[in-house]
Formats: structure tokens, sequence, C-alpha cells
């Protein structure tokens, strides 16, 4: 089993650090002369206005929640599509219900958090 | 096989495919550029070389030859990471697409797909999620309002798609019976395609793959109008050139998955009739991978010729309301069918 893995370690190795050479690879060829015009930020050309380090609006940290929510779902899912077809062959229709209705639980949560403005973008 | 076997055929795919894949990365940019030329009416890059073909050796010794400029008001660390994860994502998540069926060397039996794991769906989802990271690194390290709200965007699109994504590929799954990539190619022999059994699933992938992928008309995250670069404004030289190949070996695996999981990856129907030697079969079986793979590549450019960019609201709804209850009617859809047809 454990030798199906070394192929997956050789790559995520040589992926790193190919990516490393190629983002370091600049440093190595590309002329190195900053001044503080050229690192200053960029915005069109105009005098950087204000900071960027501001709060951010709630909307996006909502969007975060309600995917960690519905992701872990996808995970349970996963386990029992695979087994589906043996499983339906062993105990008939009740394997679909049971997760019939879990999917109807899901969704009376997502119809929740649609009710209370949780999908409104403006 | 022994231990020290396995390494040295996993080093030959890997140098192989990585080349390959540099490759193809670096003419797929050609290629948009001559097609979307050809959609406009232009003529495109034509003078390097041959009607342009040297033109990606041009661009990439150019972008090699720039100084590589770091904003003093960025998280320097993080600016630099962030083009890292980038491309170890781009670069490690093609291991376990399978390109043919096994090919038999002498006594060896070879399958071609760099890691043969019967987790390699679940290898996909892990790492495309880590990509968010790097723009969401990138968009907040930079320390410019452009780059901020293209990595917030992009980071909010990416994760919403995900979702559908992931239950899309459920439908598949139910077929398969194996996160397997290979067992998922070998369930849709003949015209047993996942494209036509479960064509819902079929567009819901497709759509979130486009938006994974940042493509028009999901490319929000980079907007030029709007945005300037997103969350690349502040990048240069061969960082900028990390983003740029890692955004276009997405779209190659993103093509790669459709292939496997939709189009019958290598397969060609009714190949075993014809009783070629297994040497020819197998070639065949590859280059109708390849075909397929360039088709749906071919698909990505023309669709980002021919639609307009959604707006943000837009594209949030499209991606909450419309693709997720969707990917979940398909899973039930499948569900249903299997139970009737078993």
């Amino acid at each position: 089993m454990i030798e199906e893995y070394i192929p997956v370690f050789i790559v995520l190795l040589i992926a790193v650090g190919f990516a490393g050479a190629v983002v370091f690879s600049s440093k190595l060829f590309g002329p190195q002369r900053p001044n503080s015009e050229k690192t200053s930020t960029y915005e069109s050309g105009m005098k950087p206005v204000g900071t960027v380090r501001e709060r951010i609006s709630i909307k996006y940290y909502l969007v975060a929640m309600f995917f960690i929510i519905f992701d872990l779902e996808v995970i349970f899912i996963y386990p029992w599509a695979v087994e589906f077809k043996r499983l339906f062959g062993e105990h008939g229709i009740s394997v679909f219900i049971s997760m019939f209705i879990f999917l109807v639980v899901l969704e009376l949560g997502y119809l929740y958090a649609y009710k209370k403005g949780g999908f409104k973008w403006d | 096989m022994t231990i020290l076997e396995i390494v040295a055929f996993t080093l030959i795919k890997i140098v192989i495919i990585l080349s390959l894949m540099l490759f193809t990365v670096s003419y797929l940019v050609y290629f948009e550029r001559r097609v979307s030329a050809w959609i406009q009416n232009r003529l495109g890059p034509n003078r390097v070389g041959w009607q342009g073909i040297l033109q990606p050796f041009a661009d990439v010794f150019k972008l090699l030859l720039k100084e590589d400029i770091v904003p003093e008001k960025a998280n320097k660390k993080l600016h630099a990471i962030a083009p890292i994860i980038a491309l170890f994502v781009a670069f490690s998540t093609y291991a376990v697409i399978p390109f043919g069926p096994e090919l038999q060397i002498f006594n060896y039996k070879i399958p071609l797909v760099v890691a043969d794991v019967n987790i390699g769906i679940l290898f996909v989802l892990a790492l495309t999620s880590l990509g968010v990271y790097a723009i969401t690194f990138a968009g907040w390290s930079s320390g410019s309002k452009y780059s901020l709200l293209g990595g917030i965007r992009s980071s909010a699109q990416m994760i919403s798609y995900e979702i559908s994504m992931g239950f899309s590929i459920g439908g598949v799954l139910l077929f398969a019976e194996s996160l397997r990539p290979i067992a998922i190619v070998e369930s849709q022999s003949g015209w047993m395609w996942n494209a036509i059994v479960q064509p819902i699933g079929f567009i819901t992938f497709l759509v979130s793959a486009f938006a994974e992928t940042n493509r028009l008309p999901f490319d929000l995250p980079e907007a030029e109008p709007e945005l300037v670069g997103g969350f690349h404004t502040e990048y240069s030289s061969m960082k900028f050139a990390a983003f740029f190949l890692a955004e276009y070996a997405n779209m190659i695996i993103a093509a790669g998955l459709i292939v496997t999981l939709y189009l019958g990856g290598w397969q060609i129907p009714y190949i075993d009739k014809l009783g070629l030697p297994s040497l020819v079969e197998t070639l065949l079986q590859v280059g109708a991978f390849v075909f397929k793979l360039i088709a749906v590549l071919f698909f990505f450019l023309w669709i980002r010729w021919s639609l307009p960019r959604f707006r943000y609201d837009q594209l949030m709804n499209i991606g909450w309301k419309v693709m997720f209850p969707l990917s979940l009617l398909n899973i039930i859809w499948v569900a249903i069918l299997i139970m009737i047809f078993n």
C-alpha cells in the first residue's frame, strides 16, 4: 500500500524544487536597481492614498463559513457514493433514502441561509 | 516491483511529463494568442520564427532578464511564497491524471499515470484548494489596493465554486465506485461517458472548472478595466511568470480532469473490436486522450473570446443559487439511474 504513495512524495518534492527555482531565478539573472519610485505601491501613476490594511466587510467571512459548512457535506457524500452500488445490492432502497434525508436536511440549512439573506451580494 | 524500480520509473515519468507540461503550457499561451487573434480577425504573434513559433521562448527569456521588483509596502516573505505555492499546486496536480492504459514494455506493466493512488480525486481536490492560499497571500501581501481586492474576490469565488465542483464529482463516483482516476476512466467504457449519462453534472463541473481556473467569463480576480492586474499587480519578472505559468497549467489540469471524469479519458469506443496489436492500441488511446485534451482547451479559449465577463454579484449568485442546487440534483438523479438499471 505505502509504495503507491512514493511517486506522490517524489512529485511533491520536485514540484516544490521547481517552483522555488523558477521564482528565485529572476534574482540571479535580472538586474537589481531598486529606487523609491519603483518600489512604491502602484496606483495608476498617482501618489498612493491611505493604507491597505483596513477592515474587510463581514460578507467575506460569511462566504468562508458557508464554504466550510457545505464543503464538509461533500466529504460526507464521497464514501457513500463510492460504496453505493454495493450497498444497494445488499440493503436495497434504504441506502438511498438515508442519504436522501441527509440531503434534505442539508437543503433546509441552505434554505435557512438563503432566507436570512446570506446570499445577497450587493 | 521493488522500491528502487518504482522510484526509477517514477522519475522517468516525472521528467517526461514535467517537460511536456512546460512545453504545452508555453505553447498554450501561443495557441491562445493565435486563436484569439483568429477569432478577432487580427494576426497575432507571427514574427519570432516561422509564424511566431518561437514566441514562447522569447517571452520566457524576456521575463527572466527583467528586474524583480518587491514593493516596499509588501510583506516580503509572503510576497515570495505566494508564487511558489501557485506553481507548486499547478505542477503537482497532474500526477494523478491518467493519460493512457497500461503500457507493456519487456516484462514491466507500466500504468501511464505518475502516481496511481486510490485517493486520486481527493488528492486533486486537496491540492486545488491549496491554490486559494497562493492568490490570497499574493493579494494581501502586496500592500496594494488592487491586489487586495483581486485576492479577496478570487478567494471568495474559488471557495464558492469548489462546493459545486465537489458535488458534481460525487455523481461520477456513484458510477465508478472508486476515487482512483484509472477506475473512473474504465467505468466509462464504450459510449457510457459521464458527459452523456449525467449532463447536469457535466455542465456544473465545466462551469466550476472555469471559475476555479479564473478564466473568462469568471476572471473577476484580474478584471483589467477595474483592477489593473488583480492579485498579481505588484509582481514582476519570474514571479509574475510563475503566476502566469500556474494559470495555464491549471487550465491544462482542468481540461485533463474534464476529459478523465466526463469524456471517457483515453478510451476510444469499440477499439477492442478492431483487434490491433496492444502497443498500437495503447498509442492510439494516448492519442485520443491528447486529442480530447486539446479539444477541451480550444473550448476554453473559444469561450474566453465569446462571452462577456460576469458582474461580481451575478457570479456569486450563479455559484450559490444555480450551480449548488443543480449539482445536488445531479447526485440524486445519478443514484436513481443506478437503482433503476441495477
